[in-house]
């Protein structure tokens, strides 16, 4: 725990967990799509449906779909600049079993016409955790630099993408696999790192023939380690190398 | 890693002779790998933001539900036309407090302190004492490092938020650390910067959370004002050589204690005390209908 736990988070009130948490849900929810949302379908359970309103709730969650971080002042006022850009919401109540109080499922639609459900709990002061994302167990937090990978479910992928990382230096915090019910033979890999990675690595890791589709989340103020730095430096300049041979050749 | 008890965070300073600030502040940045100019610059921010909230305050916004966000002008104009008995210095405490934790509830920009129920705390003390006394910024940045480093004790060794342990998890830890900066500030000694603290929680145990329909607005906010004038009543009997009878971790023990045997309606659930008075209830009604 750092001392800015203790006097922090910057937020706009009243209440860390039904409005910083319920924003940081919609701006995780933006970063998730990677693009700007056109409509929002938002199903409230629990605590937030029943006192989400008092606490602006549904404010502070449009406000994080328009992309506005917990400490915007503008979040009050989230729904007229939802109407401003353009983007059209509407609140349902969401029927899910056993979920965390104050959890929430957004269909979002981004502006390349993609649509995603995602659920997501605001946990306690101002953290959150995202449950799914469609029908893939997600499980994060946020806090961290996370890799979200779609890979195929045969022998040897973890240690394909471990060992990939470990070639950047990168610890990894937390690492969860499931499958992926919906789509046979394919299972999800969620990776917490302690530092950021670098989107060589990123890249490289999506251009494998096994894997679906990678996420990458993150935000500023994580930054990448001076050894990973240097295990970059070293990765480019032998893939600059590599490419010049090619040239060569 | 981080301290988990005040007796610790002393011994350290008596052992390498350092400043009780430079103490904690140099154990954050163990912990947390941050760099030391980057710490001081977020703790520059994050005081800079609770300054700006006074700015925006305005006394004509009303919170969501209608209950609160007029208090806080009206004080300032009791103070200004010497209607109060408690003092300038102390009347500008009160009105601080409240504007503070109304804008809180007015959806405005705050600096949870530890949570944004009691957010109206540290700033009442800390804000009104440099403007009153005329105090030198760094002071006040030394300061809301102890107090955030009281803060992470008690957090360790208890709780700071209302559903865990009731408003004396809330308002009496943002009123313990408050007094501990304060105390610092004003020169207190490492003892005696402790046992401001110890005073001020002792002096709020057994503060239930018992907010009407639910919502951070009453009476929140009102607490947040018996927070920043208790903190002031402990950093004052503690320059006096006043001490707590019972040693400070074995208070903050204590908090957790009472915490932890208090009934779920008393902790934050708006099932219990004010919340479940008649008018409590009608409120509550009329809020969610």
């Amino acid at each position: 725990m750092s001392l800015f736990d203790i006097i922090g988070p910057i937020m706009v009130g009243p209440s860390s967990s039904h409005t910083a948490g319920a924003a940081r849900i919609g701006y995780m929810t933006r970063q998730i799509m990677g693009e700007d949302i056109v409509e929002a379908q938002i199903d409230l359970y629990g605590s937030f449906l029943a006192t989400g309103k008092g606490h602006g709730t549904d404010k502070a969650l449009v406000a994080g779909l328009l992309g506005m971080k917990p400490d915007d002042y503008r979040i009050p006022y989230s729904f007229e600049h939802a109407r401003k850009k353009g983007m059209k919401f509407a609140f349902g109540e969401a029927f899910i079993r056993d979920a965390h109080p104050n959890t929430v499922v957004i269909t979002a639609t981004g502006v390349s016409g993609r649509v995603r459900t995602i659920e997501a709990a605001s946990i306690g002061g101002g953290s959150i955790r995202v449950i799914k994302i469609d029908d893939m167990e997600a499980n994060f937090t946020g806090d961290y630099p996370t890799l979200l990978i779609r890979n195929q479910d045969k022998p040897g992928m973890v240690l394909k993408i471990v060992s990939k990382m470990n070639e950047f230096n990168i610890n990894i915090a937390n690492l969860v696999l499931s499958k992926d019910m919906k789509n046979k033979g394919t299972a999800i890999t969620v990776i917490e790192c302690d530092d950021a990675v670098p989107f060589a690595m990123v890249d490289e890791i999506r251009s494998w023939e096994e894997i679906g589709r990678v996420l990458y989340l993150y935000n500023e103020d994580m930054v990448i380690s001076e050894e990973t730095q240097k295990r970059l430096d070293e990765y480019n300049e032998r893939k600059y190398r590599e490419l010049k041979e090619k040239r060569g050749n | 890693m981080a301290f988990n008890s005040i007796a610790e965070m002393l011994k350290k300073s008596e052992e390498t002779g350092l400043p009780l600030w430079t103490v904690i502040f140099e154990d954050d940045l163990e912990d947390t790998r941050m760099a030391p100019e980057a710490s001081l610059e977020k703790m520059k921010q994050t005081y800079d933001a609770m300054k700006e909230t006074y700015g925006m305050y305005d006394p004509n916004r009303l919170s969501n539900s209608g209950l609160v966000g007029v208090d806080g002008e009206k004080m300032v104009q009791a103070v200004r036309e010497g209607k109060n008995c408690s003092g300038e210095f102390m009347g500008m405490v009160m009105a601080n407090a409240l504007k503070m934790a109304e804008a809180n509830a007015c959806m405005r920009r705050i600096v949870a302190a530890p949570t944004a129920g009691s957010c109206g705390v540290l700033p009442a003390v800390f804000c009104t004492y440099e403007e009153h006394f005329k105090e030198k910024e760094d002071k006040m940045l030394e300061a809301m490092y102890v107090a955030a480093g009281i803060g992470s004790v008690i957090a360790s060794r208890a709780f700071v938020s209302g559903a865990a342990g009731g408003c004396q998890a809330e308002i009496g830890s943002a009123s313990a650390m408050a007094a501990a900066g304060l105390t610092y500030i004003r020169g207190g000694s490492n003892e005696a910067v402790a046992h401001s603290a110890a005073m001020a929680l002792v002096n709020l145990l057994g503060l239930v959370c018992d907010p009407v329909a639910g919502l951070v607005e009453v009476p929140c906010v009102k607490r947040n004002v018996i927070g920043a004038v208790n903190a002031i009543s402990a950093s004052d009997m503690a320059m006096a050589g006043i001490t707590s009878r019972i040693p400070p971790d074995e208070v903050i023990d204590a908090m957790r204690e009472v915490g932890i045997s208090l009934p779920s309606q008393l902790r934050e659930t708006g099932e219990g005390g004010l919340a479940a008075t008649p008018t409590g209830i009608r409120i509550k009604k009329e809020i969610f209908k």
